[in-house]
């Protein structure tokens, strides 16, 4: 049974496979063809919704998704808003008006999507503002980009939709009548759907403990492991496979933990990256700032960081900073749990080192001592929601000129993520020099031998690699050397203003 | 004061008048377009009407083909592809297929019972394959199931043996082979060979640029009904809804009054939906028609761009005599366009590529070679531009390569060889006219954009950045408008005047978000003095319509305009005589004083005025009698080309613009950033500024997507790589400059009678983005030894971008790339 609110009517549905998505939920069970599908693989965002969700305090708060790629059995416990649930009779949401007078559709059909991750931004507005929208200032680059960066327009070149996402705040905030405003105690109606339902023999499972887990894999070990969904999923739309039966993570107490330890930060494999980024921002900003570039908003809001390990893609974004950062793995298993250095985890192209009853249950991240530094680059045709063709991790110190402790991670490098060995160890010990960076750019090349593929070419990779360390040396060059700029000649410039580091 | 109120009427909607001043063209101003923009507020200008169906998207309730209520026991239908790119099929079982749950009916290239072959012009595009594999992707047989899911599982159950073959992937290679889908054909004005005999300087370079997939965001998608008789109803994501209706019928063998096509909107087209919307209609008519049950077809996005042909790739050179002053005296330019495995339109794409192979510059004595090469790809088929932005790429390309070469700017080089006085025919014969339009658009735009002072700081700022370098580049378009095959220039319109005054207006052109419907109303809305709101497009249908043109070649607005305008002045004629006859009688009334505006028709002034509501007169119409729908039609005047001259006026007029942009490029990682972008283009007097601006921004930023991000990729035995867009980057909203200044060129209206002196918007803008790569190559030359402008492959993605400086720090002087030094030696010799 799955209870959750669509547009502010409550909706019960049973008997729905497990590997039903929102968008087929919508468009052919529920006659609701406001959402579209672009791609069915949450890369364009037609599909978009949005999520709102019991924040504890008596209110919702609304994060976009892809609907294409987001299991139905998720809503449970939700307030599922579509593009139909905006407008009251002629009245439009704001975010409706703000395109209509922008001139920001064309075409239409990725509309309802830009639409919908509009509508988030104006709630999330609302809520920083006391309901005042109208009081905020303009939007920042970054905000917008955050919010719109994972909807592609094919018609517009997104100007109108930029203005229409600065305009919306302007519009009276009493236009923002939703049909289903008026429903009262919605959130607490939505809370409470989130209620257990009777044990009802669906396929889709949500383990409330680990103990329960291990018990619901043991007795179906066909059973599919299920967090966000953003990756799995993928093998339904794509390859139209069947998952006939699911076991959803996310509702693990265990896996959900966000704890700062004396040692470290402790993630819950469960843990979205929306949540943990405010977190990155405080203590690992260059982590963070590549966090802007994972995927998009949608996904962001519902990918876990243990989704981005376990996958053990070799262009995953996460594991290389992980790499860099020595961090470890908490792998659960019926027997208990043992942790695991992070680079000991990936065996091979797509193998790890979990067990077969095992999950990842955390990650670890020791903080930053004092002195030592990130720097996280990520390389790639577009700079939003696009994935890595290389990936640079690169952590160190600077002990009386010399650089210590080195660590040179990599994505897209090799058939795992990997620490490029040779190339640390030319550099460790040493100064920060042109010689010594020579050196460590000729050890790189020894210490992969990248594939050519569609995101491209091995000697691409090579040279992208090699010269991501000769940007290194430069901003620790350029860094340490500061004080010494006259007024008169700026520091030189590294990095172009859009891949700030 | 006589007002004629003696007539009841029932229904005169009350809003009819109230808008009627609204659409007034001559009132177009681009700076209130532009100048609202900030705070987001409607744009004031009258002329810039929403979209018709803009309150439609933004609530969801715009209907799309998979939108459509599913009919009473639809099928659904999913496509079996080849899995390799040449061979020949020995084996297709598809009794696993009949096996799957939900399968209702499996078809091949033997259960074709018309036409086999859906080619548009020529021959070549086998609906199924019957024997010979021509591309990865190519169409086996279809599945129709009871669900999309079903349908789509059973097409992977069938067992399919082929007898692969190499596969022919160089456009070149084929085109030195003589592998090609059409003649070579040549363009010549004066003796090339001696213009580069006696040239001061002779400059020679060479470029590949990739291809585009269309990425509409609707895919293809087909709805289609059997009904009485033998026929069928197709609705369609379609560009050209006749020629659906005219392959349909062939298809099936039955007549064309048989099968009638709706288009009421597209989620994009591009181009994408011109020929290549047709094969899966007529699959779904095959289906409908042998089951008796409504079919419907959608491509998912990956079978979509496996299927669909893309934008040509092509692979062009150059080799141009210019004097000391950087100014083209003649030369050789040679064309190569990929064409994947059959004609489709590549005849007249290459054709438009090499109609563009000057952009603005007069070559002087030059001969221009076109080859349209055979490669075992998909189809590549029309897209926004339509071969004219690969021929624009070379001689730009070649404006940057001079500059270089004589150590000018390259504006300065661009400026010099315009089309001017005394140098003003193309090398096709055609006189340019509006020659100092586009003297007067750069020398704004220089301006507006502080080209110069730019220049400086620029130079300034590369000579103390070893890593981060910036480039500027100006560059402009000129953009010839009609179809080159003449008979396309036409166009039919349906109006309808019902009796309680509201109007239906069908036209032959298809919405896919460019505006044209609203464009359509608003001109018939003006000649009948109404407000938009009363008129209104149901669909586009080839039952209202007949024998239309496909949406394209910008032409959507021009002629079915023209056709509505037709029709409206057609009605409006037979009202005014109504009106002197049965209303004013008495009155001396002649023609020429009435007019109908502001929802009434009137005559006279003061004491002798006369008035009377336009539903009062469409009652009175009525009620005496006269036909309240008229036809319109119109032909495009003037044009025409002698091919085997390989002269004439292919084009009714041209359309003008420049773009100014800034790239900002980190020389160690190739990446880049487009910071600054001022575009001046020139729409004559705009139908409407707001849609105008669109198109010219939408069209810039996806021509900047086709020469950066987007690159399409396939593996050595022909498979589409880049099948997705987690594959495939058309930009992303964070790829919008952050600065990007848009105005309309004021003051030009067209200097040929076209639809109230407007110019056609569709493509010209989308070829203002070469000056992105221009500008990416300006930022390169800054780091090349010697007045070097490095060759840069297009799409410019930072791997290419990178591999480009790499090569220039590889290489040195050795080989200067886009630039021979063998030609200077051959000079100083």
């Amino acid at each position: 049974m799955i209870d959750f609110h669509l547009n502010g009517e409550p909706q019960s549905l049973d008997g729905l496979p497990p590997d039903t998505s929102v968008l087929e939920l919508l468009r052919t069970r529920l006659d609701a063809t406001g959402t579209k599908e672009g791609c069915a693989s949450g890369d364009c965002g037609a599909c978009t919704v949005a999520i709102g969700e019991p924040d504890g305090h008596g209110n919702l708060r609304y994060h976009s998704a892809n609907a294409c790629i987001l299991p139905a059995h998720q809503l449970k416990g939700c307030h599922l808003v579509t593009v139909e649930g905006l407008a009251k009779g002629d009245v439009l949401h704001p975010a409706q008006a703000a395109m209509v007078d922008c001139h920001a559709s064309q075409c239409g059909f990725c509309t309802p999507g830009i639409v919908m991750s509009l509508f988030t931004l104006y709630e999330a507005s609302s809520h920083e503002s006391g309901s005042q929208p109208a009081t905020l200032a303009p939007y920042s680059q970054a905000r917008l980009e955050a919010a719109l960066g994972g909807n592609l327009c094919r018609c517009t070149g997104y100007r109108p939709i930029r203005d229409a996402a600065q305009a919306m705040l302007a519009y009276p905030a009493d236009q923002r009548c939703v049909t289903w405003d008026a429903s009262e105690h919605l959130a607490a109606r939505v809370a409470e759907s989130a209620q257990d339902s009777p044990v009802d023999g669906s396929l889709y499972h949500r383990p409330k403990s680990l103990a329960e887990l291990f018990a619901l894999r043991r007795d179906h070990p066909s059973a599919r492991l299920v967090a966000g969904a953003t990756d799995l999923w993928l093998e339904r739309t794509q390859q139209l496979k069947v998952l006939p039966e699911l076991i959803d993570l996310r509702n693990l107490a265990e896996l959900q933990v966000l704890e700062e330890h004396d040692q470290g930060l402790h993630i819950g494999a469960a843990v979205t990256y929306a949540r943990f980024e405010p977190v990155f921002e405080a203590h690992f900003p260059a982590f963070s700032r590549l966090l802007h570039r994972f995927a998009s908003s949608q996904i962001r809001h519902r990918a876990t960081l243990g989704g981005n390990v376990a996958n053990a893609s070799p262009i995953g974004d996460g594991p290389p900073v992980l790499l860099a950062l020595d961090a470890s793995l908490v792998l659960e298993g019926p027997e208990g749990a043992r942790e695991l250095p992070a680079q000991e985890f990936f065996l091979d192209y797509r193998q790890t080192a979990l067990g077969a009853q095992e999950v990842l249950g955390e990650i670890r991240l020791p903080w930053l001592p004092e002195g030592r530094q990130l720097k996280v680059w990520k390389l790639s045709k577009r700079r939003e929601d696009d994935i890595s063709a290389v990936l640079g991790a690169f952590s160190w110190q600077l002990e009386e000129g010399r650089l210590r402790n080195v660590r040179l991670a990599f994505g897209g490098m090799a058939a795992i993520p990997a620490r490029a060995r040779g190339a640390e160890a030319a550099l460790e010990d040493q100064p920060p020099s042109p010689a010594a960076f020579a050196a460590a750019r000729q050890a790189l090349d020894n210490d992969f031998k990248p594939l050519s593929d569609v995101r491209g070419s091995s000697a691409y990779r090579r040279l992208a690699a090699a010269n991501l360390l000769e940007r290194l040396r430069l901003k620790i060059v350029t860094s340490t050397s500061q004080g010494a700029n006259t007024p008169n000649t700026p520091a030189m410039e590294v990095t172009l203003d859009a891949y700030a580091d | 004061m006589r007002t004629l109120t003696k007539l009841s009427v029932a229904a005169s909607s009350p809003d009819m008048a109230s808008e009627a001043s609204s659409v007034d063209a001559n009132s177009a101003d681009s700076k209130s377009a532009d100048g609202k923009r900030v705070d987001g507020k409607r744009v004031d200008n009258k002329a810039a009407q929403q979209h018709e169906s803009a309150i439609k998207h933004v609530t969801g309730r715009a209907t799309y083909i998979d939108d459509l209520p599913a009919p009473a026991k639809a099928l659904h239908i999913a496509l079996g592809l080849s899995p390799v790119a040449h061979g020949r099929l020995e084996r297709l079982d598809l009794d696993p297929v009949r096996a799957m749950p939900g399968v209702v009916d499996v078809i091949t290239f033997h259960d074709v019972p018309g036409h086999t072959d859906i080619g548009p012009v020529f021959p070549g595009d086998p609906l199924f394959v019957e024997n010979e594999i021509s591309y990865a992707g190519q169409c086996l047989f279809a599945v129709a199931a009871e669900s999309h899911d079903a349908a789509r599982r059973a097409a992977k159950a069938a067992i399919i043996e082929i007898d692969e073959q190499p596969a022919s992937l160089d456009p070149v290679a084929a085109a030195e082979k003589n592998d090609l889908v059409r003649p070579t054909h040549v363009q010549q004005s004066g003796d090339w060979q001696q213009s580069l005999d006696n040239a001061r300087h002779i400059v020679s370079g060479e470029q590949f640029i990739g291809g585009q997939e269309h990425f509409y965001l609707e895919g293809q998608a087909c709805l289609v009904t059997p009904s009485e008789d033998e026929g069928v109803v197709v609705h369609t994501s379609n560009q050209h809804p006749s020629e659906t209706q005219k392959l349909v019928a062939e298809v099936l063998g039955i007549a064309f009054h048989a099968v009638t096509v709706e288009v009421r909107r597209m989620g994009g087209g591009f181009g994408g939906k011109e020929t290549q919307a047709s094969p899966w209609a007529c699959i779904a008519a095959l289906i409908a028609r042998r089951t008796q049950r409504p079919a419907r077809l959608r491509l998912s996005r990956g079978d979509d761009m496996r299927l669909t042909g893309k934008r040509h790739p092509f692979h062009s050179r150059y080799r141009l005599g210019v004097d000391d002053n950087g100014v083209i005296q003649g030369g050789d330019m040679t064309l190569i366009g990929d064409c994947g495995y059959s004609p489709d339109l590549s005849e007249a794409i290459v054709d438009r590529a090499m109609f563009h192979a000057d952009n603005a510059y007069f070559l002087g004595a030059a001969r221009v070679t076109g080859h349209r090469a055979r490669t075992h790809t998909a189809s590549n088929t029309a897209f926004r531009g339509f071969g004219g932005p690969q021929g624009m790429m070379l001689i730009e390309q070649a404006m940057d390569d001079i500059a270089h070469r004589l150590g000018e700017d390259p504006l300065t080089i661009r400026k010099r060889n315009l089309y001017r006085p005394g140098r003003a025919t193309t090398h096709y014969g055609q006189e340019v006219e509006q020659l100092d339009l586009l003297h007067t658009l750069i020398g704004q735009l220089e301006s507006s954009s502080d080209y110069w002072v730019r220049r400086d700081e620029i130079s300034a700022y590369n000579a103390r950045s070893p890593i981060i370098r910036r480039g500027l580049a100006l560059t402009p378009v000129k953009f010839g408008i009609s179809f080159t095959a003449k008979h396309l220039n036409q166009a039919g319109a349906l109006l309808h005047v019902y009796t309680d005054g509201s109007v239906m207006i069908n036209h032959g052109g298809t919405e896919m978000g460019q505006g044209l419907h609203t464009k359509v109303c608003q001109v018939v809305a003006r000649e009948l003095g109404l407000a938009l709101s009363s008129v209104r497009i149901s669909a586009t249908r080839t039952d209202k319509v007949p024998n239309t043109s496909p949406t394209a070649a910008s032409s959507g607005a021009d002629l079915n305009g023209q056709a509505a305008r037709d029709a409206a002045l057609t009605l409006r004629e037979r009202l005014f005589a109504f009106a002197l006859e049965n209303l004013w009688p008495q009155a001396g009334l002649k023609l020429d004083d009435l007019q109908l505006k502001d929802g009434m028709l009137m005559a006279g002034s003061g004491e002798e005025s006369y008035r009377i509501t336009w539903g009062e007169l469409v009652q009175a119409a009525y009620i005496g009698r006269v036909s309240l729908s008229a036809q319109g039609f119109y032909s495009t005047p003037l044009i025409h080309y002698d091919r085997e001259a390989a002269k004439g006026r292919p084009f009714y007029y041209f359309a003008y613009g420049a773009a100014v942009s800034e790239v900002a490029v980190d020389s160690l990682s190739g990446e880049y950033q487009v910071t600054r972008v001022d575009i001046l283009h020139d729409v004559g007097d705009s139908l409407n500024p707001a849609i105008d601006i669109g198109q010219i921004e939408g069209g810039f930023i996806q021509g900047m997507g086709w020469l950066t991000s987007e690159e399409l990729k396939w593996n050595d035995a022909g498979r589409l790589l880049s099948d997705g867009p987690a594959t495939y980057k058309i930009p992303a909203f964070g790829d919008l400059p952050a600065t990007f200044n848009v105005e309309l060129l004021k003051g030009h209206p067209n200097s040929q009678a076209s639809i109230y002196r407007s110019k056609a918007v569709g493509e010209p803008p989308f070829m203002l983005a070469i000056s992105v790569w221009s500008a990416l190559r300006d930022a390169l030359a800054s780091l090349a030894p010697g007045g070097q402008c490095p060759r840069l492959d297009t799409p410019a993605t930072p791997e290419r971008v990178l591999m480009a400086i790499a090569a220039m720090q590889d290489h040195g002087d050795k080989h200067p790339a886009g630039n021979s030094r063998e030609d200077d030696a051959h000079v100083q010799a």
